[in-house]
């Protein structure tokens, strides 16, 4: 909803932004075209996750935490299991770790197919949602809908269920899946390969405002292939840091405007996300995807934040085609989780949810009893930065009507894939200008 | 407290549903965007008046069905859930947060406060209840589906069942009769693994036991659950009274047949 005028008091406000998982406001105050107050307030009721976990069991950890989330809950289990497992020293059988991995590459393909699909692309085509696109190209959204389906089924067949899986264990998993039972994935696999291929050719048509950001990207990096479940983490501006190191340095502080605390390095905000994950690990891409990136028009690094999506459906390549390497080279591991043997020891483990870092750290007794807990989503980290973004957007858009430039900031906050039900879901949108 | 951003332009001749969010983590509503091959017919089937995780575009009510997620944990929630009701014809309740209060019901067995400063350093910033309750606290409620997070094939049995005015068929089964009709040996007895089954609601297809783990209560108590007898049986086989508190005491903690067993075995009470 917009009212007001280009002229001096003109004041532009959205109640409500939808399509982002979760609830928040925004508000933006504009003083002789330079905007001179951003803030993204997060209204989701808190739920207090830290608090609950004290006094549980480690192997409640990822069963606990993944219920902060329902669209991206094996990025909470397998974050959860990562610094347990730190703690207590546990490491895992490769044939598990990259089960663990299958199952992430599940939770890619279908967080990304939704935000692309159903979330993001009706702002690109001016639809209200993926039902509206779906009268003008029905096509696509059956495709996105296919592709989304894939995903899930291989977090089924692993994580034994979509939302909130139950197999993923502190050490492994409860159950490894048969060969047979992977191994009948690789054909839904290789046609969402075909399909994630089609999403870069078609999203890469759309229209993008020009806006870049000058950012610092964080992202995970290991010793090999494309950051998912574990890594250093590295930056743009040179860091280069194990994830304990990394706790000490993302530094939260809470604001009056929302219930999301917001993380700085040095001080500065930062982004995580695909734009990150692209610039400093483009070189870890299968062909395919870096065939895909080129075709679609996109350099070693992508600073416009629209271009997001571009990037998350070369992501959707690599991850359809990653799963479909695991699934040809499944071995059955002999255990399906190593021995954990709890001690007095606190652990941190950072992977790569599709919308960021996730950062948790865990303190643990000898009796296996959780003493305290801390949980960094990636919306955290990013808060700061879709709050600059938004000061761009509505500086290099002035000239644009009320209207327009009301939808080009929700698709603003839309370009990081907000999930604010992570981070502490309403949006409310208002632009001031006086 | 209703997003809107413009009217979608569509005439609703057809029914409206509308989904809500109250305090949660999106899976249960996300269920319904995993209904992949039916999400487009169904939206052929229904107008789709609110949906604000799927669409930016709203039509105001009243509904014909509403589908709630999340529990109420703070007053504006308290009211904005009155305001639903008496906009909405049907009002359906998805998820253990919703039915339940979630596993942010915890807070309802801990001392007063000691939550919010655990999380935030200025717990005055923070306007939230000290207590995690189920809507059918606030409101009265039409049915109640069960779940954390829901089946998506008992969401859509519930809404064909509403659209076509008649009962939602959802078993009260417990998950037992669910791993004898799968053919998964009992983990209780063959392996002695703690399970909530015996006393759990079916709906998930028994899937823990599946991979040789016990159930441990997402779609809470089943119907007449016994659960002091299962309990005995798991003291039995050598559960502590903290392992007894926090098997009943997780998603579905607030359902009163879980809330009273783990309170009974609560040492500190």
């Amino acid at each position: 909803m917009t009212h007001g005028s280009k002229d001096a008091d003109r004041v532009v406000s959205v109640e409500g932004l939808a399509r982002v998982e979760g609830e928040g406001s925004l508000h933006v105050r504009v003083a002789d075209g330079v905007v001179t107050e951003v803030a993204l307030s997060i209204f989701e009721p808190p739920r207090f996750f830290e608090a609950l976990l004290a006094g549980r069991s480690y192997l409640e950890g990822p069963d606990i935490t993944s219920r902060i989330c329902g669209i991206c809950p094996v990025a909470y289990q397998l974050s959860a299991c990562a610094a347990i497992e730190d703690a207590y020293g546990v490491t895992l059988d490769n044939r598990v770790a990259a089960l663990r991995r299958l199952l992430y590459c599940g939770e890619w393909i279908q967080s990304h197919a939704l935000h692309v699909y159903l979330l993001h692309a009706p702002d690109f085509l001016g639809c209200a949602d993926a039902v509206e696109l779906a009268e003008r190209d029905r096509t696509a959204v059956e495709r996105g809908l296919r592709l989304k389906k894939v995903g899930n089924l291989i977090m089924e067949v692993v994580g034994g269920r979509a939302v909130h899986p139950v197999n993923v264990k502190i050490g492994g998993f409860y159950r490894a899946p048969s060969r047979s039972e992977i191994g009948a994935l690789a054909e839904p696999v290789r046609r969402a390969r075909d399909d994630a291929l089609a999403t870069v050719e078609w999203v890469a048509g759309f229209p993008f405002p020009d806006v870049t950001g000058d950012y610092h990207l964080v992202a995970l990096r290991p010793e090999r292939g494309y950051p998912i479940e574990s890594g250093r983490v590295v930056s743009s501006r040179g860091l280069d840091v194990t994830p304990r190191e990394f706790d000490s340095l993302a530094v939260e502080t809470q604001v009056a405007h929302s219930t999301a605390l917001q993380a700085r390095i040095d001080g500065e905000a930062y982004l995580t996300g695909p734009l990150a994950r692209y610039a400093l690990n483009g070189d870890r891409l299968p062909e395919i995807a870096r065939e895909a990136a080129r075709s679609a028009g996109l350099g070693a690094v992508c600073t416009n934040p629209f271009q997001s999506i571009v990037v998350r459906a070369v992501e959707l390549v690599f991850a359809c085609d990653e799963a479909l390497g695991l699934i040809a080279d499944y071995d059955p591991p002999p255990a399906a989780r190593s021995a954990v043997v709890p001690r007095r020891a606190t652990g941190y483990g950072v992977t790569e949810a599709p919308r960021g870092v996730l950062l948790h750290r865990f303190e643990l007794d000898e009796h296996g009893s959780i003493v305290s807990a801390r949980i960094v989503p990636p919306t955290s980290q990013n808060q700061l930065t879709i709050e600059d973004d938004l000061r761009r957007v509505v500086e290099a858009g002035l000239e644009l009507s009320d209207d327009e430039l009301t939808r080009r900031c929700e698709q603003a906050v839309r370009n990081h894939d907000p999930c604010i039900s992570c981070a502490a879901h309403f949006l409310d949108l208002s632009v001031e200008h006086s | 407290m209703n997003p809107v951003s413009g009217p979608r332009g569509r005439v609703p001749t057809r029914p409206k549903l509308a989904v809500w969010k109250f305090a949660s983590c999106d899976g249960c509503q996300l269920s319904l965007l995993d209904c992949e091959d039916e999400l487009l017919q169904l939206s052929a089937a229904v107008t789709i008046a609110s949906f604000t995780e799927m669409s930016s575009a709203v039509i105001d009510g009243p509904f014909d069905l509403s589908l709630v997620e999340g529990s109420i944990t703070t007053a504006d929630d308290a009211a904005r859930i009155l305001e639903i009701r008496a906009n909405s014809a049907a009002l359906v309740t998805i998820g253990a947060c919703a039915t339940a209060g979630g596993i942010q019901g915890l807070r309802n067995f801990a001392a007063d406060g000691s939550y919010t400063s655990t999380v935030y350093a200025h717990p005055e910033y923070i306007s939230s209840l000290a207590t995690s309750t189920p809507i059918a606290a606030h409101v009265p409620v039409d049915f109640e589906l069960h779940g954390c997070p829901i089946d998506r094939r008992q969401l859509l049995e519930v809404i064909t069942a509403y659209l076509a005015r008649r009962a939602p068929v959802i078993s009260n089964h417990s998950v037992c009769e669910e791993c004898k009709a799968r053919d998964t040996v009992c983990v209780l007895v063959a392996l002695g693994t703690p399970c909530l089954g015996p006393v759990t609601r079916s709906g998930c297809g028994a899937l823990c036991p599946s991979v040789n783990r016990g159930c441990f209560g997402c779609f809470g108590p089943s119907e007449a659950a016994n659960t002091p007898s299962l309990a005995a049986e798991l003291r039995r086989g050598g559960s502590s009274s903290t392992d007894l508190v926090r098997l009943f005491r997780s998603f579905n903690a607030g359902a009163p047949a879980f809330a009273s067993e783990s309170t009974a075995h609560d040492t500190r009470v």
